[in-house]
């Protein structure tokens, strides 16, 4: 029944021909000999590794699958939750891939046969490779909180992947009088983002002071230490006193359960009832990476660090928020990151050489306001199997620096998602 | 901020000397770079595009924010994670990239 992506490209190749009759070289033996990549997941991840494959060896068949025509970026989101940015400027999409030789397939991936090496299409259609690239970011966990699935995430929302959720929390802020409660519930680690939590309280903060300043901000979170906490903590006091509550796990923090038709948040210490509530629960990796066998009882994928493979199943490697990289955080940065080396492993190893150990880079901005920028880094290396922080190395941005510091990294963020959007995308 | 520019100023072309070096794969880091520092030449931002910069003013540069002489935000806490040898051979492969 399924097309095979062989069959389908030789038909191709053959019509080309007859109409090219320009064409020097013989392409169907061309296709025959080059190797074959499949890249699952259009994200920050997938889409840079699919572009990375095809500038260091031109001549493999690259094929991108990503079933949505738009990518709605994730980073800068919360601007859009806080009324800052529209969520057109977070949306990016795949028309300028053909130019680069990557195939872009607009369908979803349902089912990886890793023996065979091919993958199963929504449609019914099955793709051959030599080497399949996992890049499904994550998925929400409406298993892990009690109360909690897709329906109360349309009244309680995550606004954890981008688009519509976005869009509903920010006119739930809008719709709701001064003087309300907004809760944002944070999860354990790891996660999507990790400072993500905290950076979406100061940009609430900000609407919220702006608009509606008898408003309160109460963030409960299942982890008693967090992302940038010093600079994030600071910056709450210092840009809205007052107004941002942060309640720790070993405080009650920890959200067990919800009830959407109360907008209820409930902990062991007590309930919290909020005009809006963010709930952002668990997260594991997109589904496909478990279809494929590629997740162990973490809900993520164990990863060899030197060449991203799957430490359960040959041939398919896991890059970005899907993977457990050790000290690298689930970040777009890091994605972008891990999806070069990782191309260029695929790339050393289909050709029959032995990658290079590696050194990746994550940095991540956050904004506690539009002109107050702070900032994470990291240098990582192979270490015990696992990637490791290089020592002495990264750090988050110092404690005590005059605004203007804190105005050129609100600079320098902005100008991180202009250059990584265009590299990505453009 | 005037050093920085002067130090990573606009670097002679590299041409086509180096066809096989532009071809080679990255050096450990290098391809983290192009997360901030665009490699395509069309976006326009406040962070320096690399390629093709001159290797010895990267190299200088860096070695700059690693011992803290030259100010930055981010650079000093990255360039710390580098040995000479490292930036050298990553400055070598970003002034041949196109």
């Amino acid at each position: 029944m399924g097309v095979n992506h062989r069959m389908s490209r030789r038909a191709f190749c053959g019509a080309g021909a007859a109409t090219v009759t320009a064409l020097t070289f013989p392409l169907p033996a061309f296709a025959q000999s080059a190797a074959r990549v499949v890249v699952i997941g259009g994200g920050f991840g997938g889409a840079s590794c699919a572009r990375a494959l095809k500038q260091i060896d031109p001549k493999l068949q690259v094929t991108l699958v990503e079933p949505n025509k738009t990518f709605i970026a994730c980073p800068f989101s919360n601007n859009v939750i806080a009324g800052l940015r529209s969520i057109e400027q977070q949306q990016f999409g795949y028309d300028k891939f053909s130019a680069t030789g990557v195939t872009v397939v607009a369908q979803a991936a349902t089912a990886v046969n890793a023996a065979a090496r091919t993958i199963g299409l929504a449609d019914g259609t099955s793709l051959s490779y030599d080497r399949l690239v996992l890049s499904p970011g994550i998925d929400l966990r409406f298993d892990a909180l009690q109360g909690y699935d897709e329906a109360a995430a349309a009244k309680m929302p995550h606004a954890w992947k981008a688009g519509e959720q976005t869009l509903l929390l920010r006119k739930q802020l809008e719709a709701m009088d001064d003087g309300g409660l907004v809760v944002i519930a944070a999860p354990a680690n790891p996660f999507r983002c990790p400072p993500g939590p905290y950076e979406r309280a100061c940009l609430i903060a900000h609407y919220l002071k702006t608009k509606k300043p008898r408003s309160k901000l109460l963030i409960l979170d299942a982890k008693d230490t967090f992302s940038k906490q010093r600079l994030f903590q600071n910056a709450w006091k210092e840009l809205y006193p007052g107004m941002v509550e942060w309640i720790s796990l070993s405080q009650g923090g920890k959200v067990n359960a919800v009830d959407p038709a109360t907008n209820t948040l409930i902990t062991d210490f007590g309930n919290h009832t909020a005009k809006v509530a963010n709930v952002i629960p668990p997260q594991r990796a997109g589904r496909i990476a478990t279809i494929a066998g590629a997740t162990d009882n973490t809900g993520w994928c164990a990863i060899d660090p030197v060449t991203f493979e799957s430490k359960s199943v040959p041939n398919i490697h896991v890059i970005g928020d899907a993977c457990l990289a050790g000290a690298m955080p689930k970040s777009a940065f890091t994605a972008n990151a891990q999806a070069k080396v990782c191309a260029a492993a695929i790339a050393t190893l289909l050709s029959g050489g032995s990658p290079a150990t590696p050194k990746l880079i994550n940095t991540c901005y956050s904004l506690a306001a539009p002109d107050y920028g702070i900032s994470v880094a990291g240098v990582y290396q192979p270490k015990n199997g696992l990637l490791a922080d290089v020592e002495g190395a990264g750090g988050v941005s110092p404690v005590d620096v005059p605004r203007d510091f804190r105005a050129r990294e609100a600079d320098y963020a902005q100008a991180w998602f202009a250059t990584i959007t265009a590299e990505v995308f453009g | 901020m005037k050093t920085l520019s002067v130090i990573l100023g606009i670097a002679t072309i590299v041409a086509s000397g180096l066809p096989v070096l532009a071809a080679s794969p990255p050096p450990p880091g290098a391809a983290s770079c192009s997360g901030c520092h665009a490699a395509g030449a069309t976006v326009t931002s406040s962070i320096s595009r690399l390629y093709g910069r001159d290797a010895g003013e990267i190299t200088t540069a860096m070695a700059g924010f690693r011992d803290g002489s030259l100010p930055a935000t981010v650079m000093n806490r990255i360039a710390k994670g580098f040995s000479d040898d490292e930036l050298r051979a990553i400055a070598t492969w970003l002034a041949a990239q196109k």
